[in-house]
């Protein structure tokens, strides 16, 4: 074990830890300003409830996103400071526009938002949660842009005198066709999330709180979500569908990885299951859907998809002596959960539905524990599929230009990189309990009661009155 | 003037905005447990930032975001060089940040006590410690040829730079009591205020000592009028906080933090990051700097946001003018 292994051990984790919390401050951002918004068109008070309702479960998220979130800014020059130095003049560029642009947005006027329903005219307040929702996918925007450069380097050269990456068209880093595909993939991902939770919650409420007086409103909610899911699901299927053409153009090794294909194939067979021999170098058993891998990769159902061991050959020949192949059980794995756990969330989104068509009530146990099941599944996807894309891209951490292992901090020392990630570990931890238990204990406590709310005055007499919302 | 020298400037403003905006935000953490003395006076404390506190955090993002884009030898060397003294702010701005957000979710006294430490904790670590990093900036680190830091942590820790971290951890006490005298109404008020002057004298006393020795270590003309201005803000400040004039109080802690940190960017300018090695391993805003397209792009971006931002932002501070107090906080 050396600081390397630590280091990428590190990124791996407080990475897709920080995107649990991610996709639910994407999606549910937008849905709760849509429920907001429903409010203010119809004046009925169920989707003012379900605004205060699903709000309260996204601010619990909300900060546990932010805080992650500064860890990932920081963690580049902590731990891959020569990664830094690298690519700092194109990878910088996009990181800072996304604070000074997006994060700003999104951090000023949740703050409003929050604060916001007795200081604020009714139609500012509602805009500041749609600000705040347009800075949170804009700042997915300029992320992933960032990391599609790493995928699918562009408009950069090498300066020969310092090695490092200049930035030369600054336009063609925001329009990489990585960044434009990676991005609507990565917001119905986030929907399939929030869409998700929105449903679970409220069917919970609809088969065990039967007989409530907000019946109406959960049934509501668990429709909406379950659409959200379901358009969701549709979205992740076809933008993943050009996402793996554009992959097997720009970094074909990573489907070939995606696949476990180790020799190139005219027409490729989608592997439904394989499983490997122990280190990975070849397969021992699979079953296999014909045609369908030339399909996805290329367009056309008797395409070229290259193999691992070509590639491998042909990237020795290009990059040098090495191994150029990532560790394959880890990227067919995590690319196969990715896609089946993503679409199990949508099957359930339908059965929901169907329980509840003509107005019927369901009462299914079953149904209940699937509908419970329902956000962890696409969590789980969001995940493999970070894994994968970012496995997949291995040994490099900028495509074709410099090796993961060239990138680390060569001045921390194993102790440091310990230290910080054992104090990560513990951390993220013990707050993913207390989030988690706050998440079921606000999700079960149900609707608020919204009668007593009182219209915005200015009146001096107001003073001695309590704060609509107050920490 | 040079993209590279408007660079500098703009990394300066970003710093001098976070350490101002939430230089307040960390005095009103520190001051939970002393001038909050049972929950609702503690509520009171956290609501005055309450709407706030994240978008001053953001300054800190974006400062750490411009470094990284326009002078990426800089963040590269400070980040990793700097490590363990960046891990605890790190550490300490997670627990405090989910602390304000969760510590009413639930009614229990022991809960509220868990959080209330990490407010204190995660609120005193970031105040003395950024005043460590900056002191070490200014006085340089050990740079190999490569901008490669070979001092250890122990490094960090000389006379000097804990003088800084004693000095910012003053000021931003001083300048949350203002905050708090100025936001809230009664008691509070009242404690604040006398806090305040009492909390301004030991800034002030550390604050002309850690600039005596900062200008004595490296200077230039412009350094030493900031470091003037610095002092005289803080007395002034001090002065009106005597006679209860909150707002000129809170203007002169704001200034008086807002010069001192210009005072040491100045002083440091043009080099970014002294080394007290090799003079090869020096970082100046030359040598460190991303080059001059990726600074013009960045230059574009930030004519025509920061003035966006900075209207948001004020506006917040409008709609969230009126003070508060216990009178004010729900029942729940």
């Amino acid at each position: 074990m050396d600081a390397l292994d630590v280091a990428r051990w590190q990124f791996g984790v407080t990475t897709v830890y920080h995107f649990l919390f991610v996709p639910l401050t994407i999606g549910l951002s937008v849905l709760v300003a849509i429920l907001q918004t429903m409010w203010h068109r119809t004046g009925n008070e169920r989707y003012l409830k379900l605004t205060k309702f699903y709000g309260k479960l996204f601010l619990i998220n909300f900060a546990m996103g932010v805080v992650t979130g500064i860890v990932q800014e920081f963690q580049f020059g902590m731990n891959w400071s020569d990664y830094s130095r690298f690519v700092g003049d194109v990878f910088g560029a996009p990181l800072a526009i996304e604070a000074l642009v997006a994060f700003f947005l999104e951090s000023t006027f949740i703050g409003l938002w929050i604060f916001g329903w007795d200081r604020l005219p009714k139609r500012a307040h509602l805009a500041s949660i749609w600000a705040a929702a347009i800075g949170t996918n804009l700042s997915a925007y300029f992320i992933l842009a960032a990391n599609s450069f790493m995928q699918n380097p562009v408009g950069y050269r090498i300066n020969a005198d310092t090695g490092r990456a200049e930035l030369t068209d600054f336009p063609a880093v925001l329009t990489n066709k990585v960044a434009l595909i990676t991005f609507p993939h990565t917001l119905a991902g986030s929907f399939l999330v929030a869409g998700s939770l929105v449903t679970a919650v409220g069917l919970w409420h609809v088969i065990r709180n039967r007989g409530s007086a907000d019946t109406g409103a959960y049934r509501f909610a668990t429709k909406f979500g379950s659409w959200v899911v379901l358009v969701a699901s549709a979205a992740v299927l076809f933008t993943g569908d050009i996402q793996g053409k554009i992959m097997t153009d720009v970094q074909p090794m990573k489907m070939a990885a995606a696949e476990g294909l180790y020799t190139t194939e005219s027409p490729a067979s989608f592997s439904v299951l394989t499983v490997g021999s122990l280190d990975g170098s070849r397969e021992v058993f699979a079953i296999k859907i014909p045609y369908l891998l030339s399909y996805l990769g290329t367009g056309d159902p008797n395409g070229t998809v290259h193999g691992i061991n070509d590639l491998q050959a042909q990237y020795a020949t290009q990059y040098g002596a090495g191994s150029y192949t990532p560790i394959i059980p880890v990227t067919y794995w995590s690319f196969h959960f990715m896609i089946a756990f993503g679409m199990a969330a949508g099957a359930i989104a339908l059965l929901v539905l169907w329980s509840q068509r003509k107005g019927r009530t369901p009462s299914s146990k079953w149904l209940l524990r699937a509908g419970l099941a329902m956000p962890v599944l696409p969590l789980l996807a969001n995940s493999f599929g970070w894994i994968f894309t970012e496995m997949g891209r291995q040994p490099w951490i900028v495509f074709g230009e410099m090796l993961t292992r060239n990138g680390v901090s060569r001045s921390v020392s194993l102790a440091e990189v310990l230290t910080s990630f054992a104090a990560f570990t513990l951390i993220y931890a013990t707050l993913a309990v207390i989030e988690v238990k706050l998440l079921l204990r606000y999700a079960k406590a149900g609707v608020p009661d919204v009668s007593e709310e009182h219209p915005i005055d200015d009146t001096p007499d107001d003073a001695e009155r309590p704060l609509a919302f107050a920490y | 003037m040079e993209l590279t020298t408007i660079w500098f400037l703009l990394v300066a403003v970003l710093f001098t905005g976070y350490f101002i905006l939430e230089g307040f935000d960390f005095g009103v953490g520190m001051l939970l447990p002393v001038l909050g003395r049972d929950d609702r006076e503690r509520r009171v404390l956290i609501n005055t930032i309450g709407p706030v506190w994240d978008g001053n955090e953001v300054w800190l993002i974006t400062a750490g975001g411009a470094m990284f884009a326009a002078f990426p030898e800089w963040y590269a060397t400070l980040f990793s060089g700097f490590y363990l003294p960046l891990l605890l702010i790190l550490l300490a701005l997670i627990a405090r940040g989910v602390a304000f957000e969760y510590r009413h979710k639930r009614p229990e006294a022991s809960w509220k006590r868990r959080w209330d430490a990490a407010i204190v904790v995660g609120s005193l670590l970031p105040a003395i410690l950024w005043g460590v990093a900056f002191a070490n900036i200014l006085r340089g680190v050990p740079l190999d040829a490569d901008h490669e830091y070979v001092g250890g942590l122990l490094n960090l820790l000389n006379p000097y730079a804990l003088l800084g971290g004693a000095t910012t951890l003053a000021l931003f006490l001083t300048h949350g009591a203002v905050f708090i005298a100025l936001k809230t109404t009664g008691d509070i008020r009242e404690r604040a205020g006398a806090l305040a002057v009492r909390l301004g004298v030991g800034a002030a006393v550390l604050a002309v000592g850690f600039l005596t020795w900062t200008l004595s270590i490296r200077s230039s003309a412009a350094a030493v009028v900031l470091a003037v201005g610095a002092a005289l803000a803080l007395l002034g400040g001090l002065a009106a906080a005597r006679v209860r004039r909150e707002g000129w109080a809170f203007a002169g802690t704001a200034v008086a933090i807002g010069l001192a940190v210009a005072t040491l960017f100045a002083a440091l300018f043009p080099n970014v990051l002294p080394s007290t090695l090799d003079a090869a391993g020096t970082l100046t805003a030359t040598n460190a700097a991303s080059t001059p397209y990726t600074l013009k792009i960045m230059t574009w971006v930030a004519v025509i946001f920061t003035p966006v931002v900075l209207a948001y932002q004020g506006w917040t501070y409008w709609v969230f003018r009126k003070r508060i107090g216990v009178a004010n906080i729900p029942q729940h």
